[in-house]
């Protein structure tokens, strides 16, 4: 048996330091754990401050004496490697553990335990937990805002073809993978466009769509006899003309039946909210600020000077005023602006001012990916003859594109995260409707329940959002 | 001659382009406000402003001007953007140093952190600090008071004012130290590079800033004392505290959201920019036998700042701007006074709007030629 020195643990003595150490780590854990969940505290007896601070004194020589250096343990090697290699990291890691240990019970207790779910009243919620039978009730309006609760289905079944048609990419076989940034570019948010007006907006106008549907099968039936060489151009062609034919020529709409069909209530702009609000208009500036931005930013690195100036100003403008602003200015301003019998929707002057803003962020990411490119690619692609166009859009953008993935992930997320702003206009998406809730009066005092609930919606989107991004960045990530 | 006609081209239609909607824009606007018969100009700055603040940092009252409300909610929104880059520069360094730590528990404490606070929209944040979790405070009288002096109520934050006396001459004294401290710093670089003696400047520093202010006390005739917030009975059952520094609870509400939310960011850049220096970089200067303290300050931070500094500059910026939606819980920030009620009341959009975005687009400016200066200055020197 070796002298003992407790200041110096050593490896000839493993064992009773080990013992030593791990039982006042553990009476330490078990202190503040008895304390926290069973409200029990075993070393009540000693002075108020004393109690206070025991358990870290104790983790903390316990600590102190496990930390042997190649003691052959592996456990306590790796344990020591990763929250005890100094007395300034055990602290940490002591007071990491016990925060940890001290906050779960009150967290459990407020989400689950004492937490009501049942009933349809504020009656139920009397205990000093959260009450999720107000989100429960307020579901609706939170997820469509004022939109009247019979027409929902539309919402619901416009996100749904949405996202079946989005999905098309993952099913779409090799032959048809070169028409997906077409589908995607130019199809896809056609099509979405109009889901959106004709379907979500309704009214009289919904005839259009049927007729746009009717020509759309029918055109596409048709298609499958043209030969390879015209298709191009018959899908350029013919859909619009049967359309045509359809609503001028053919069917009258006081004579087809489908005419009598009274199409869908109208339900103007100013009832939409909720999530549903919060999603349409993230996909309309996600699909327009990424062009916008895009032309910037080769506009900002073009040989023309003129060019390059407006670019210039157009960037630093949007990017030097908050976004509050710009709504502001959409808002109060900008009909101003346009001739006295010209209306814009407020949501579409929404949609175009946070596009227009995001913009100029997209572009600033664009810039630096096209910056970041050799200028060897530049020179390779001019002597291959190609012109300023065909260099860009085979050679320069895909690859710089590809190396700004991030950074356009963090600019969608940013916008993502700006949606509320909206609240200025007044338009309200999910966190306008918390707001609204937590002021009627029958409902008064849950504002933190609301507040939980949408945050951990919006973050979910947002850490989904990341996650892909970084997946996608490691898709499409190539040596060069 | 280097011009050539085909590039005229492209130019001239964008000009035309631009012109022309600007010109639209113009000719609608003049129409638009002869039709509802306003009319155009800053004249109004200088009028009456009739309405009240409830939170200025200069003197202000209904009976003062548009320009004077103006400068209340500009001097309000500067207050903010600069408590809050303060505090999220610190929280930000702690945690953007922590993500690096190999503690296994700091670490993931760090990255949770992170990813919980950056994937919240602002705003959210802003209502759910203001709206539920400072609403959950005490009234001032159940109030305790922590430390003995500070009291944190539902209606604010209040602190002990601290009452000065000769107050310039302790201002005199902490210019004079700085100074010192500068004139010392070259002196001791000129040193080194000509005799190779090294001073040191930390602690000869540190005792300047300490030493010059304590003389100020001792022989400078200036005396500091703290008046303690009392509390005080206005009714039956309203009570309020009296004396002190108050801080209302939307400007505490908004400096938290913004400084934890921005905080983030600034974690990432720090984390990025320290991950950026290569590692040979630290065993080469180890080698040449530098102290792991001066391996820090001479080799690892000169290399790291450079990485970290433009993206910090960015969010700096990007948190004055946020700023703006104190405008969300009634913070008396430029756009609540100016954009909001004072637009309201003089209906003057185009004016005030303009005036409102200039701003912005004037601070944002300044902050970014300021940083890329101090970018310029750090850079590094290729020869």
């Amino acid at each position: 048996m070796n002298k003992i020195n407790f200041l110096k643990p050593d490896k000839s003595n493993l064992n009773t330091f080990l013992y030593l150490g791990s039982f006042l780590f553990f009476i330490s854990v078990l202190d503040v754990f008895l304390n926290s969940f069973f409200k029990v505290n075993f070393i009540g007896f000693l002075p108020n401050f004393l109690s206070f601070i025991m358990p870290l004194i104790l983790g903390f020589i316990g600590l102190y004496l496990i930390r042997i250096e190649y003691s052959g343990i592996k456990k306590l090697d790796q344990l020591n490697k990763h929250i005890n290699t100094n007395n300034f990291n055990a602290i940490l890691s002591l007071l990491i553990i016990f925060i940890v240990i001290k906050s779960i019970p009150p967290i459990l207790n407020w989400f689950f335990i004492e937490a009501s779910f049942a009933g349809d009243s504020k009656d139920v919620c009397t205990g000093s937990g959260a009450c999720w039978t107000y989100i429960k009730v307020w579901m609706r309006r939170f997820m469509y805002g004022m939109y009247p609760n019979a027409e929902q289905w539309r919402i619901n079944l416009s996100f749904i073809a949405l996202a079946l048609l989005g999905s098309v990419g993952y099913f779409a076989t090799d032959r048809f993978k070169k028409y997906l940034t077409l589908y995607y570019v130019v199809i896809y948010p056609l099509i979405a466009f109009l889901f959106i007006f004709f379907f979500i907006s309704g009214g009289p106008v919904f005839f259009d769509f049927s007729y746009g549907i009717i020509a759309a099968i029918v055109s596409i039936i048709i298609g499958f006899f043209i030969p390879n060489k015209f298709k191009f151009y018959y899908f350029l062609i013919v859909p619009l003309f049967i359309y045509i034919l359809l609503k001028y020529y053919l069917f009258f709409e006081e004579t087809i039946e489908l005419g009598k069909l009274d199409g869908l209530n109208w339900v103007e702009t100013g009832a939409w909210g909720g999530l549903s609000l919060t999603f349409i208009i993230s996909f309309f500036c996600l699909i327009f600020c990424f062009p916008i931005g895009m032309a910037f930013a080769l506009g900002r690195r073009s040989n023309f000077p003129l060019i390059r100036y407006i670019s210039i100003g157009f960037i630093e403008f949007w990017r030097g005023v908050p976004l509050i602003t710009v709504l502001f200015m959409s808002a109060v301003m900008f009909p101003m602006f346009l001739p006295a019998d010209f209306f814009i929707d407020k949501l579409v002057r929404c949609i175009i001012a946070i596009s227009l803003f995001e913009a100029a962020y997209v572009a600033e990411v664009i810039r630096g990916g096209l910056q970041a490119l050799p200028r060897g690619q530049y020179e390779a692609a001019k002597s291959l003859g190609m012109g300023y166009w065909k260099m860009h859009i085979f050679v320069i953008l895909p690859q710089a594109l590809k190396l700004v993935i991030p950074g356009i992930a963090n600019t969608f997320l940013a916008l993502v995260k700006d949606t509320p702003l909206i609240f200025v206009v007044g338009l309200l998406e999910i966190v306008g409707m918390l707001n609204l809730a937590k002021t009627n009066p029958e409902w008064l005092g849950f504002a933190m329940e609301g507040y939980v609930f949408a945050a951990i919606i919006f973050w979910i989107i947002c850490y989904a959002m990341s996650k892909y991004s970084y997946n996608l960045e490691l898709k499409y990530k190539t040596d060069r | 001659m280097n011009f050539k006609l085909k590039d005229l081209g492209p130019q001239l239609i964008t000009v035309i382009a631009v012109v022309l909607i600007f010109g639209f824009f113009t000719y609608n606007a003049q129409i638009n406000m002869e039709n509802r018969g306003i009319d155009f100009g800053y004249g109004f700055l200088s009028q009456e402003s009739s309405f009240d603040v409830q939170f200025s940092l200069i003197e202000y009252d209904g009976s003062h001007s548009y320009f004077r409300a103006y400068l209340v909610g500009l001097l309000n929104t500067i207050l903010v953007s600069v408590i809050g880059i303060i505090i999220a520069t610190i929280i930000g360094v702690i945690v953007g140093v922590a993500r690096l730590s190999p503690n296994y528990l700091i670490n993931k404490f760090a990255a949770y952190y992170v990813e919980f606070f950056r994937n919240i929209p602002l705003l959210l944040q802003i209502f759910f600090w203001y709206f539920a979790a400072l609403r959950a405070l005490p009234l001032p009288q159940d109030a305790e008071a922590i430390f003995g002096v500070f009291f944190l109520t539902i209606k604010g934050l209040y602190v002990p004012a601290f009452i000065w006396e000769n107050f310039n001459i302790f201002l005199y004294s902490i210019v004079a130290s700085i100074i010192a401290i500068i004139v010392i710093r070259i002196q001791a670089k000129k040193l080194q590079e000509t005799q190779g003696k090294q001073i040191p400047v930390f602690f000869i520093s540190i005792g300047l800033i300490l030493i010059l202010p304590l003389l100020s006390f001792l022989i400078g005739g200036v005396s500091l004392s703290f008046e303690i917030p009392k509390l005080k009975q206005l009714a039956a059952t309203s009570f309020v505290y009296d004396g002190g520094l108050s801080l209302p609870p939307e400007l505490i509400a908004l400096t938290l959201s913004l400084s934890l939310y921005t905080a983030t960011f600034i974690a990432e850049c720090v984390r990025a920019g320290i991950q950026g220096v290569g590692k040979g970089q630290k065993e080469a200067a180890a080698s040449i036998g530098l102290t792991p303290n001066q391996v820090l300050k001479l080799v690892i931070m000169p290399q790291a700042l450079r990485i970290i500094i433009p993206p910090t500059t960015n969010q700096y910026l990007n948190l004055t701007k946020n700023s703006s939606l104190a405008a969300a819980i009634a913070y008396p920030d430029l756009v609540l006074v100016f954009a909001g009620t004072a637009l309201m009341q003089t209906g003057k959009a185009i004016e005030i709007v303009s005036i409102t975005m200039f701003t912005y687009l004037s601070l944002s400016i300044s902050i970014s030629i300021l940083m890329n200066w101090y970018n310029k200055k750090i850079a590094i020197q290729e020869k």
